[in-house]
């Protein structure tokens, strides 16, 4: 039974199509995609500085250096934390807002565009921003410790408090995307069911709890999935914040690579950041796929 | 349709006219490009005004200016320097780097073409762009690292500058500076280079040129051994003062400059060319005048190895990159003449490497540390440049951490040694 299907896609032109569309995406894919992680991989055996070809074979050392580096697990940490605040900060602050703003009212469109005008800052430009702001002379934050007699901390500069810093920076930057999805999603809903509980006499908490948030469910996993895949790739908004300094203490995965890997001409040992990162990014990926996006 | 014809073949004429001309002139015209960092838009000017010079003297040569800022330059070059397309004269600190780019085979070998020409430069300086006799490249300055002080702050506190000679007399002029109120040094700590001054030039003082060399070697411990550990103890009393400004982890360096420059504090452990650098970078663009501002070698270490007059700092200049034209090195050579470097010395841009050429000095600070430079046996590179940027940049790091207080001194100089001995 089950080769008869095929035959007859084959014969309605399907395998034209696959013959047709599948190599260019193939090829693409293959050459921008595939070769770089396996050449990553391969350079990850070698301690190599980037010149000539990499000729001095040490196996597994690059991944056991990693593994050895207090940076590494201090960056991992930072990932998490990251993951952490996404979920338990700024997704429902995010939502709350989209809540209170979805609803058509006299400048609700004013305060949308207000909310989401960080998201569209370039994090370079965010970064320098608040690397002014935090300053501890000149900074806002100085300002208002000022106003009130006191000595400013200079919030970037201590181990104890930059990876707070960047954290604030990245609520402030991304709660407006998230309050997006979920004001999209609010909007798009059926108002029927939400009429149909409200004529059942539903109070409002009633209503959010058991009818809209779950409406807003694939939203939810939706927004869950890029926190957590963009703290896994943040970079940009950390190097012109701190470095990933001072000590390492705000070091990301990828400001990390870029730190150790990179800008230390230790390909080898950068790659292997690499691939340990591409696992942890396609773990995640699958998993959740399986477990909470299934039905999309 | 005549008309057409008529039109499409004029055309064609003209269009086959231009391409023999520029065929003409790809034969007879050699482009040399010159990749560079420099910033500094006034040097850049002076750079500009010698390239043009050569090519009027020279007709058919190019010269071809290219610039890449610092980090990025530092971190695109290998990648650089295996295309076919790779510049001809690159900037170098020389040190690590230059060493994988001679092993790797990038660089070309100008022994025979700078024969008789090398007589001119500095030995040492030119020694270091050389490896087993070959030549790579050429020297073009010289830098000393030492203390730039803020002499009405030292009078505020009544500390006398020209009394600081041991490392105890440092700290008892930042506890003077302290007491009275006034920061004693800044630093660009987010940077952590400056911060690794103290530490490899405490090394410095304390084993000499012996110490550096056999840690090389792997001998007494390496870079564990009782040098380095003693620089990190030493540091370390100097870190426990609380010596720098409020959050200088968070100061890159052009920011820590222009606070100097600002004058809100009293000393900078800095390469000599900030003396120049603090002016420009200051809010006021003015910074600190030639009464206000002095200098003072680092402070010895009493019982150290290592001799008063041995120093610390950089030597930069140009290589050649493999089938460069000739006319790269003829350039270069010219570059690095006694005019020319007479003229860049006048301006005060640099310590020159041609001998007589620091007759052009004509500040009493830039003749000081060209005299020290000439008095000095050893003068010690930077670490975070000789010893490459995988071991270097953890000297960075081991410095910065001591600093932070998240790394004991034994701590530092064991990181050290083993990233020296994962990276050899």
């Amino acid at each position: 039974m089950a080769p008869l299907p095929v035959r007859r896609s084959l014969r309605d032109g399907r395998f034209a199509v696959l013959v047709l569309f599948l190599p260019p995406a193939l090829v693409l894919f293959t050459l921008f995609v595939v070769l770089p992680i396996g050449e990553a991989a391969w350079y990850s055996g070698f301690n190599w500085n980037g010149f000539g070809k990499p000729t001095n074979w040490i196996g597994l050392d690059n991944y056991r250096f990693v593994l050895e580096t207090r940076a590494f697990w201090l960056a991992l940490r930072n990932n998490g934390l990251i993951i952490a605040v996404s979920l338990l900060i700024q997704l429902p602050l995010a939502l709350a807002l989209a809540l209170a703003l979805a609803e058509r009212f006299r400048g609700a469109i004013a305060l949308r565009m207000l909310f989401f005008l960080p998201y569209i800052l370039a994090e370079i430009a965010t970064g320098l921003i608040f690397s002014f702001v935090y300053d501890g002379d000149y900074g806002l934050v100085a300002s208002i410790w000022h106003a009130f007699g006191a000595e400013a901390p200079y919030l970037l500069a201590s181990t104890d408090t930059a990876m707070l810093a960047v954290l604030i920076v990245i609520v402030w930057k991304y709660f407006g995307f998230h309050m997006m999805l979920f004001i999209a999603a609010l909007q798009g809903m059926d108002r029927n069911l939400v009429e149909a509980a409200r004529i059942d006499g539903a109070t409002r908490p009633q209503l959010l709890r058991y009818v809209v948030i779950p409406l807003l469910y694939p939203t939810i996993r939706l927004s869950v999935f890029f926190a957590i895949v963009g703290s896994l790739q943040l970079f940009d908004l950390v190097m012109p914040l701190t470095r990933g300094g001072p000590a390492d203490s705000s070091n990301t995965m990828v400001s990390f690579l870029y730190n150790n890997g990179i800008s230390r001409m230790r390909v080898g040992y950068g790659s292997a950041i690499g691939v340990i990162l591409f696992v942890i990014c396609v773990t995640f990926a699958f998993t959740y796929k399986r477990w909470f996006m299934r039905d999309e | 349709m005549g008309l057409l014809t008529a039109g499409v073949l004029q055309r064609l004429v003209l269009a086959a006219a231009v391409m023999a001309v520029a065929a003409a002139g790809a034969a007879a015209e050699t482009t040399v490009k010159w990749l560079h960092i420099e910033a500094n838009p006034a040097q850049v000017k002076i750079w500009e005004e010698v390239a043009r010079t050569y090519e009027a003297a020279h007709p058919g040569v190019k010269i071809e200016m290219q610039f890449l800022e610092n980090e990025a330059y530092k971190a695109k070059l290998p990648t650089i320097l295996q295309s076919k397309d790779r510049p001809h004269i690159i900037y170098s600190w020389a040190g690590g780097v230059l060493k994988s780019q001679i092993e790797a085979g990038v660089l070309e070998d100008i022994t025979d073409q700078v024969k008789g020409f090398g007589d001119t430069i500095t030995p040492a300086a030119l020694a270091v762009f050389s490896q087993n006799g070959h030549v790579y490249g050429l020297p073009i300055a010289l830098s000393q690292v030492g203390f730039l002080y803020n002499k009405d702050l030292m009078a505020k506190a009544k500390v006398d500058a020209a009394t600081i000679k041991t490392w105890d007399d440092l700290l008892a002029a930042v506890k003077a500076l302290k007491a009275a109120g006034v920061t004693p040094i800044v630093v660009g700590g987010a940077d952590k280079w400056p911060l690794h001054f103290y530490w490899t030039h405490l090394a410095v003082r304390i084993g000499g040129k012996a110490a550096f060399d056999a840690a090389l070697r792997g001998e007494n411990g390496g870079f564990a051994g009782a040098t380095f550990q003693q620089s990190g103890e030493l540091f370390k009393q100097l870190v426990d003062l609380q010596p720098f400004q409020n959050g200088f982890l968070g100061f890159k360096n052009p920011q820590a400059v222009g606070y100097f420059g600002d004058g809100k504090a009293a000393m900078t452990l800095a390469i000599s060319t900030t003396y120049h650098l603090q002016r420009a970078l200051a809010a006021d663009k003015v910074g600190l005048g030639e009464d206000t501002i002095g200098w003072f070698d680092f402070p010895v270490v009493p019982g150290g190895k290592g001799e008063p007059s041995d120093t610390l700092g950089g030597i930069t200049g140009w290589l050649i990159t493999k089938s460069a034209p000739k006319e790269a090195v003829d350039f270069l050579k010219f570059f690095i003449s006694g005019d020319v470097q007479t003229r860049l010395a006048a301006g005060n841009f640099l310590i020159p490497v041609v001998k007589g050429a620091d007759a052009g000095l004509n500040n009493s600070f830039m003749k000081r540390i060209a005299e020290n430079l000439a008095k000095s046996n050893y003068h010690q590179n930077f670490y975070d440049q000789s010893l490459g940027p995988s071991v270097g940049r953890v000297v960075n790091d081991a410095a910065a951490e001591i600093a932070g207080g998240s790394m004991t001194p034994q701590q530092a100089a064991t990181a050290i040694e083993a990233a020296w001995k994962q990276g050899n």
